[in-house]
């Protein structure tokens, strides 16, 4: 009985850390778009949802049982298959990749060696989601929409490759953990400033987000990759894309905004920022950078195909491979590459 | 240990079925997405054997770059599926032979191999137990001090490979408007618009 108990017990702890991390990402997820749509419309000088409930706050609830009620329709010339599995594909993979998040000191599920190459391999695959249901929906927009996005992530993704390798040089690990320890004296957005904005652009071509949203571009596109969609599909969709925009988000600020550290850690405020908890932090950085996410998706509009693919190819991935050679010098020249065991 | 003999032979077995679909499916498309598969199912086993920055680096590299250009150039590709099928037959034999050396290979090593005494000593990089540093560690010292002239040379393999992909498919057409940023931004008003005193009647 012990060593069946020596199993079982482990197993309930993780199902219970799982549930703990998924359900406030799915809360977070809901009031995302009811977010979104608020600060938008504050933009806009409108009222934005304003009905259900106080404030419109019941408005995320009422979008996800109105989507419960569809009818899930399947093209005749589709793929069922793979039609299928590339919404649940893209949902399970923007919620994987919270396994490895730091949520403060000790509080996190796998603290693997390797956790920023996770965290890039669940990015890398996320493009499967997109291209499987262009591709199965066999319909010419969903396909036009997965091919631009399957050769945006993949573009995009090197110069986040880039930036990714600027950091561990700064820190010579690959642990979450460590990486946002190594900022106790300062974060990396400082001394990597240009690394975090164009990280920052690189998320929301990653995520398909405004003014990088070519992958649905609606104008031309329809609503690309998923216009066959309907009802709970689409919302896995939905889903997917806001939980990868919160994930994104969680990586910008692992990697440069100190992840649960508090801001002005130092004499007279560090008795009082001591007092918040760092997984409020970690969430208050999260908001913050979505916040950006929000702010761009009302400010700049749509980005054409081949400008896109230029800023890719032809400016970040110079200029990241340039910073990686400048942040390798001056490690090097003033002595402050860290140090590794053996 | 039992746990870790489930999941190897559960992975284990969905890689060969999937392995087995990539040259069974009759789909192409379905054949690079069985594909991935045997790709994500190896990653498993090398975490499983403790490889974690392999597994890492197999998904990262294979899965997020090689096989969805690969997915990229199957679905843009016109197929014939049934022309596809015809040779099936006639390249079987050539296909069986190449597996059955393959095979043998395998067994002639599996059988045979023996691990020098003292091996470990004469190894090009001392090697410090396991538990004492990370994988990663352990390669990029290894990599970047015994074998650093054959990283790089296999790097530049790599770039000139690069390079001969993009001379063959580099070509200049006559008639092509390109948009030139630079031109675009240092544009001013002087350039473009020009105010003329036009007499009635008369035209520019």
């Amino acid at each position: 009985m012990a060593s069946f108990w020596t199993f079982v017990w482990p197993l309930i702890v993780i199902v219970a850390g799982i549930v703990v991390i998924i359900i406030p990402v799915l809360i977070g997820v809901a009031y995302l778009t009811y977010a979104e749509r608020k600060v938008m419309s504050a933009m806009q000088r409108r009222q934005g949802p304003a009905l259900v409930g106080p404030l419109g706050l019941l408005q995320p609830v009422a979008d996800g049982l109105k989507l419960f009620g569809k009818e899930m329709v399947i093209p005749s010339g589709a793929n069922p298959g793979v039609f299928l599995f590339a919404p649940f594909l893209t949902f399970v993979l923007s919620l994987v990749a919270w396994a490895v998040m730091p949520f403060g000191a000790h509080l996190v599920l796998s603290n693997i060696n390797v956790g920023i190459l996770y965290l890039y391999a669940i990015s890398s695959l996320g493009v499967y989601g997109t291209i499987m249901a262009g591709w199965a929906s066999n319909s010419r927009y969903s396909f036009l929409g997965g091919l631009r996005s399957a050769a945006q992530m993949v573009s995009y993704e090197v110069s986040m490759g880039l930036i990714m390798v600027t950091v561990l040089l700064c820190t010579g690990s690959f642990n979450l953990s460590e990486i946002v320890l190594h900022q106790q004296t300062v974060w990396f957005a400082v001394p990597l400033f240009p690394m975090f904005v164009i990280f920052f652009i690189s998320i929301l071509a990653e995520t398909n987000r405004a003014p990088f949203d070519l992958p649905e571009g609606e104008a031309e596109l329809v609503g690309g990759f998923f216009t066959e969609y309907s009802c709970m599909n689409f919302a896995l969709f939905m889903l997917g894309e806001y939980s990868n925009m919160i994930l994104m988000s969680a990586i910008a600020v692992v990697l440069f905004l100190g992840g649960w550290l508090p801001p002005l850690n130092f004499e007279p405020f560090a008795p009082l920022v001591n007092l918040v908890p760092g997984p409020i932090w970690f969430a208050l950085k999260i908001a913050f950078v979505l916040f950006f996410f929000i702010w761009m998706r009302a400010t700049f509009p749509r980005y054409r195909y081949d400008q896109l693919m230029r800023l890719g190819w032809k400016i970040f991935l110079p200029f990241t491979l340039l910073w990686v050679v400048v942040t390798a010098s001056a490690l090097e020249i003033f002595g402050w590459l860290p140090k590794v065991v053996p | 240990m039992i746990v870790e003999s489930l999941v190897f032979y559960t992975f284990s077995a969905i890689l060969l079925v999937s392995g087995v679909m990539v040259i069974s499916a009759r789909n192409p498309v379905h054949a690079v997405l069985a594909l991935v598969a045997t790709f994500f199912l190896a990653a498993g086993l090398f975490v499983l054997l403790g490889a974690e920055f392999l597994a890492m680096t197999l998904v990262i590299v294979y899965v997020g770059a090689v096989a969805v250009l690969f997915l990229f150039v199957v679905m843009m590709l016109d197929i014939s599926f049934a022309e596809l099928r015809q040779g099936f037959l006639r390249y079987l034999p050539v296909g069986g032979l190449v597996g059955l050396v393959l095979v043998v290979e395998l067994l002639l090593v599996e059988l045979h191999w023996t691990v020098e005494p003292g091996a470990v000593a004469k190894a090009a990089a001392p090697i410090p137990p396991p538990d004492q540093i990370s994988n990663s560690h352990a390669l990029g010292h290894i990599l970047y001090t015994q074998y650093f002239y054959l990283f790089q040379a296999s790097g530049l393999i790599l770039l000139i490979a690069m390079i001969g992909a993009i001379v063959l498919s580099l070509r200049s057409r006559a008639h092509v408007r390109r948009q030139s940023i630079a031109d675009q931004v240092g544009r001013r008003t002087e350039d473009a618009v020009a105010v003329r005193q036009v007499p009635t009647g008369g035209g520019v």
